[in-house]
């Protein structure tokens, strides 16, 4: 163990993390990919790739049905990954884990099972200003089937949530608080333990959107103490289609099924059935298998490096970022300081539109995001149509940032000229 | 493609000089529309006399692709019959830009005719949205 704890305070190597990722190796217009855009999705480790090739190569399977060698080989890897998952987030338990195909079916998840039970006519459901789509759309379709309400906790202009009127949002019949662990567009790390135990004393659950949180930071739902958690695998270096939905095993007892179907009930009979435990009420049909593990994988590969050594590397890189781009005269970054944020910057340069700066730091290599991601109130809100964001994970390191400094400078002589 | 023929000379120029920007003043028709994944917004405004388009303006935001397609729109349609603007499709377009898109750009090049023919046709969903690609 001593030897473990060692190897734990020494920094990680970032030049061989980078090295594990195999896309990197590839050029886009002859010139060496950057790729930041690990808000949308990351890249994946060469160790997350062969964990979901050994599967299909090796011991695929259907999982929870048949009762031969590779079925219960394909069964221990899947549940194990739902352990590793859970302790990644510290659950109190694996059966607090269901897993999703990401952070967008697991808040419809909860919209459905949970807010079709709990959400009645004028009763309140409040979010933030500056949730992504998907968590907020899924909120609108409930409170418009339910007659409920809808209230947003404001952003200043500094990109923080404005708690100063928080007493009077939660007051009334509100029913769950719904908000962003860490801001797609604007970094902003959100007050969220406080919010929650505010939410908590009124009697309202609390809805963590982690997406962009449980990738990039230690997370530990029990320090948190929110009801459900949800998040996605490919934002975390796992394959696409998978993620989870974490949720506080009372309240999870306590929910229907969403989706009917095969593996989610205990005895059917044509006229009714009765579900299953949890999780499996919840993981309808055959699930994303190798998906999964891939998923387990990628936690594997995150603990090893560890989750503050994650975001350490993430708060050096934000930190060199807002430095560099801070020398551009025209630049404006959005949202707050270097040291409340995630490893996002989203930024706007003079009046030349984010497409055309994306569009001239992709000829140069570097992958960055263009438009509104997925947060058009947040836009509005902020009086831009549009921002380019770059975004960063444990392959990116300063030499990235350098490139993205001299696309911008490029961007700069082609449109002012 | 290189990257000069993305942003050619004449893109950048109906981009920093747009032709014909602006808003008419009681237009026969004016048309908006706007794309969702980017935000731009583009206004279109015409003025009809015996099925001839007489005077056009644009007028919005946008990417220098959108802003130039929209501008060089503008120019093909002065003087020209209503069946005439109607024949006008995706391909007109991209030659007058002279470049090559990928799916997500095709729509900043598209917006101005799409909102075009709304106008002209008076409804949305003009028939040249299917096949767009994107």
């Amino acid at each position: 163990m001593r030897a473990l704890a060692t190897e734990r305070s020494a920094k990680p190597d970032f030049a061989a993390i980078r090295r594990d990722f195999p896309i990197l190796e590839r050029q886009v217009y002859g010139k060496p990919l950057i790729y930041l855009d690990s808000t949308a999705t990351t890249q994946k480790p060469r160790q997350v790739l062969e964990a979901e090739d050994h599967y299909y190569r090796t011991y695929n399977a259907n999982i929870h049905r048949g009762v031969y060698r590779i079925a219960e080989e394909a069964t221990e890897a899947y549940e194990n990954a739902r352990e590793r998952v859970a302790r990644f987030v510290n659950a109190r338990s694996p059966r607090e884990i269901v897993f999703t195909r990401g952070t967008t079916e697991s808040v419809n998840l909860v919209a459905n099972a949970w807010g079709r039970a709990n959400v009645h006519a004028g009763d309140v459901i409040l979010l933030t200003e500056m949730e992504h789509h998907s968590n907020l759309v899924p909120w609108q379709l409930l409170a418009t089937a339910q007659g409920a309400t809808l209230r947003f906790i404001p952003v200043d202009d500094q990109g923080r949530l404005d708690l100063s009127g928080l007493d009077r949002l939660l007051q009334g019949p509100v029913k769950i608080v719904a908000l962003a662990h860490v801001s797609n567009v604007l970094g902003t790390i959100n007050p969220v333990v406080e919010i929650a135990r505010r939410a908590h004393a009124v009697g309202a659950r609390v809805l963590l959107d982690a997406a962009q949180s449980v990738p990039h930071m230690p997370v530990d739902v029990r320090a948190l103490d929110c009801d459900f958690l949800a998040f996605s695998g490919h934002k975390m270096l796992a394959p696409t289609g998978i993620g989870a939905l974490y949720a506080k095993r009372d309240v999870l007892e306590s929910m229907p099924p969403f989706f009917g179907g095969g593996e989610m009930i205990r005895e059917v009979r044509l006229e009714g059935s009765t579900w299953n435990d949890v999780p499996f009420r919840f993981e309808a049909g055959t699930m994303n298998i190798a998906g999964a593990i891939g998923l387990g994988a990628a936690v594997d590969y995150l603990s090893a490096i560890g989750m503050d050594a994650v975001h350490a590397h993430g708060d050096e890189l934000i930190a060199e970022t807002f430095r560099v781009l801070g020398q551009i005269p025209g630049v404006s970054i959005l949202g707050p300081p270097a040291a409340e944020r995630g490893a996002i910057v989203s930024f706007t340069v003079d009046d030349i539109h984010a497409h055309d700066i994306a569009a001239v730091l992709d000829r140069e290599g570097v992958a960055v995001r263009a438009g509104h991601h997925c947060a058009m109130p947040l836009h509005r809100k902020l009086g831009i149509t549009a921002s380019a964001r770059a975004s960063f994970h444990v392959y990116n390191d300063a030499s990235d940032i350098e490139r993205l400094s001299d696309g911008v400078h490029k961007a700069k002589q082609i449109f002012h000229r | 493609m290189s990257f000069d023929d993305l942003y050619r000379q004449n893109i950048l120029d109906h981009y920093q000089n747009p032709r014909n920007y602006g808003t008419l003043d009681h237009p026969d028709v004016s048309a908006e529309d706007s794309n969702p994944l980017c935000g731009d917004e583009i206004r279109m405004d015409l003025r009809i006399k015996n099925g001839v388009i007489e005077d056009v303006r644009f007028s919005g935001k946008g990417c220098s692709i959108s802003k130039a397609a929209a501008s060089m729109l503008t120019e093909e349609v002065l003087g020209k019959t209503l069946d005439e603007v109607k024949r006008i499709g995706k391909d007109n377009v991209l030659e007058m830009l002279g470049i090559e898109l990928g799916p997500v750009r095709l729509k900043c090049a598209l917006l101005a005719l799409k909102t075009l023919k709304m106008g002209v046709y008076g409804v949305r969903g003009w028939p040249g949205e299917d096949g767009e690609g994107g």
